[in-house]
């Protein structure tokens, strides 16, 4: 079989916020880059993100983007690179403009200035009185923004391969990156695209977790490509997660219900938030309700059948009330619940909604990896944008407003490094033909029709056939061993239940062996995808002793700065952890030194 | 293109299989009722209907969520029965 080759100057892969604006700035440099999307790129999650971007423009209250960075340290739980911080906080502002330019339609004030809303964990002058920060496209803020960056991309001659999945990136003996693999899937085609710099924008992977308000596409694929290339992920233990999605279905029911007085009941009928925040109650913080809720349920006082969910009651507040101050709720819960909450509460579990960890980057969106005596050293031709890096931004917790800044500020960030690379590295390298076979193996392996042992041990039999299933307890697993209630317990019974699941893994063959849109085949490489960033997640949460922002441990309960104030670094080889230290000097400030995180 | 039907067995499943990734979006939402409405109410469509369901997948993602949760109404009227299902999808027993 030949091969079919094509070259790029770059390769992204991933069409959300990240991998557009990034291909946006090199396009405009005159640089050749292709973007490879497993869907359509409209269809990419940043679609679905709704919030806003944070910059300071002090259009509606005063504001400065130091103030910004102290609030995103801060949110950090002082685990985020300062130096990264000052970057995105200072660049939001030209980000937010660049934006407006390219006609996203941002709500505006009566003066025509863009307005700017309140969000939690803003503050002015360094932690005194609330800002208003937060830019917004009505409620389609990530729609906005993702349809105008596609356009400007197609202005721009972009080459577009939809539907096209990466299988995994190639690397030459000295650990430059020359491209990816990358499978057509109406075809079942494989296709070489070799590139000098290649961007990783692949997203999130909210969907590890059985109940995640993330997209069916956020499986991780990049993270794994990443782990499988030799590269570690950071601080993926940071997974943040809403306390209130609807049971089962993981579709996000806002806070604001609890702002207008409904509350969360047991299986007993208790308002159980009561014991775990006095005053507080069911407006504590996300995590607090989040913990209490698993604990319920981990106690036995679950609700339904299986006593496996908990029920937030909004009935007592009247049809009208839900009417004018919660329009939405209603309509959610009788569409992916099929109850009307006016008559009957609805049932929730907390939903994975961001990962804070990623592929290790620098502030120009360089991958950094250890290598010799260095623990941040550049992989040549590597570049990881989105929520599948980790700059580190948000370090152990985001703030809202941040995700959308994250995607715009890194992305233009490597767009703009990769065109002085090009410079400095104008030819491509010679293809490893060792790494393009590895990579090929990985897809000839789902084309085998009955599965032979492969590499160490051997395959156990498996209790399950096929991917859906192993898929759907891999993902329970995660949710019961690595979610939002962690203790070594826990976690070390996960990480043994997710070694026994990768081995059952190899003990599965598909029975469609067609090319042509072969969905099955798509599902087995993402569910080969998840269970790796699954295992970096549990590895990495069981290796940190301490709880800091999203990551809590009952049985380590407070943060511990001397100890632990440094990022994870996951390897899959042998599932080993290194750690390095966090960044805390800012590149032009003074940096801000932890203190107890209260709001 | 190799466009031959490989080792499928059942007739027409590539159609199915293309039509499955199309339920692929970038909300959850949209993934939980499309996937729901595939796999329950889709195969008793009549082929006018199918058709139609093909092209509501062209549509934008915040375009469909709009027009199943009820904010707006689609402008053309085949739409209407498939949204008016999508809604249901999830509730039935």
């Amino acid at each position: 079989m030949t091969l079919p080759r094509r070259r790029f100057d770059t390769l992204i892969i991933g069409a959300g916020g990240a991998g557009l604006n990034a291909a946006l700035q090199l396009a405009g440099s005159g640089l050749r880059v292709a973007v490879v999307s497993k869907v359509f790129p409209t269809r990419s999650h940043t679609v679905a993100a709704q919030g806003g971007v944070n910059a300071a423009l002090a259009n509606v209250l005063p504001d400065t983007w130091h103030w910004h960075m102290f609030d995103t340290v801060k949110g950090s739980d002082y685990l985020g690179d300062q130096d990264a911080i000052e970057f995105m906080c200072r660049e939001a502002i030209p980000t937010v403009y660049d934006l407006e330019h390219m006609g996203v339609p941002f709500s505006r004030l009566d003066s025509g200035k863009i307005y700017q809303r309140a969000f939690g964990g803003q503050s002015q002058d360094f932690g005194g009185p609330q800002a208003a920060r937060t830019c917004a496209a009505a409620d389609r803020t990530g729609h906005a923004i993702l349809h105008a960056l596609y356009q400007q991309n197609i202005r721009a001659r972009t080459h577009f391969f939809d539907e096209y999945f990466a299988i995994d990136l190639l690397r030459d003996d000295e650990g430059a990156v020359l491209g990816a693999l990358v499978l057509e899937i109406e075809s079942g085609e494989p296709l070489l695209i070799e590139a000098k710099t290649t961007l990783i924008a692949t997203g999130g992977c909210g969907q590890v977790f059985r109940t995640t308000s993330n997209a069916r596409i956020n499986t991780g694929d990049g993270m794994a490509m990443a782990l499988r290339a030799g590269i570690p992920l950071q601080d993926m233990e940071f997974f943040q997660f809403h306390p209130t999605g609807i049971a089962g279905k993981g579709k996000l029911i806002t806070e604001g219900v609890r702002g207008e007085g409904g509350y969360l009941i047991n299986g007993e009928g208790e308002r159980f938030m009561e014991r775990y925040a006095p005053n507080a109650r069911d407006l504590a913080g996300r995590d607090v309700v989040a913990r209490a809720i698993v604990t319920e349920i981990m106690e036995g006082r679950g609700c339904g059948i299986n006593k496996d969910y908990v029920l937030l009651r909004v009935d007592h507040l009247g049809e009208e009330l839900i009417a004018s101050r919660l329009p939405g709720i209603r309509e959610s819960a009788r569409i992916f619940a099929g109850i009307d909450p006016v008559l009957e509460p609805i049932p929730v579990f907390p939903t994975a909604h961001y990962s804070m960890g990623g592929i290790p980057t620098d502030r120009f969106g360089r991958v950094v990896a250890p290598a010799g005596e260095g623990a941040e050293e550049v992989v040549p031709g590597l570049y990881a944008a989105g929520e599948c890096a980790c700059a580190s931004v948000h370090g152990a917790n985001r703030l809202g407003g941040n995700s959308l800044l994250d995607i715009l500020v890194f992305g233009r960030a490597a767009g703009k490094d990769i065109v002085e690379y090009i410079k400095e590295n104008p030819h491509h390298r010679p293809m490893s033909e060792a790494s393009l076979d590895q990579a090929l193996s990985r897809l000839l392996y789902w084309a085998q029709t009955e599965k032979k042992p492969s590499g160490k041990g051997k395959a156990k039999p498996a209790k399950v056939t096929s991917v859906r299933e192993l898929r759907e307890e891999f993902r329970k697993v995660m949710e019961d061993h690595a979610g939002v209630f962690r203790t070594h317990k826990t976690l070390s019974e996960g990480v043994k239940l997710l070694k026994s699941i990768r081995k059952q893994l190899a003990g599965i063959h598909l029975k469609d062996h067609s090319k042509v849109f072969n969905v099955a085949r798509i599902e087995a490489l993402e569910l080969e995808n998840m269970i790796d960033v699954g295992m970096a997640i549990a590895t990495s949460a069981l290796g940190r002793k301490e709880s800091r922002g999203a990551h809590s441990r009952p049985d380590f309960a407070a943060r511990d700065d001397r100890q632990w104030m440094k990022h994870s670094l996951y390897f899959k080889e042998k599932d080993r952890l290194e750690y390095k230290p966090v960044r805390s000097k800012p590149m032009t400030v003074k940096s801000f030194p932890p203190m107890e995180r209260t709001y | 293109m190799s466009r031959e039907a490989g080792s499928r067995e059942r007739p027409g499943a590539e159609a199915g299989e293309r039509l499955r990734w199309q339920c692929r979006r970038g909300m959850l939402e949209l993934d939980l009722l499309l996937e729901s409405f595939l796999e329950r109410d889709y195969p008793s469509l009549s082929d006018p209907e199918k058709r139609d369901f093909t092209r509501l997948l062209e549509m934008q993602d915040p375009q469909l969520h709009d027009w199943i949760m009820g904010d707006k109404s689609p402008d053309d009227p085949a739409f209407s029965p498939l949204i008016l299902a999508l809604r249901e999808t999830l509730g039935q027993p």
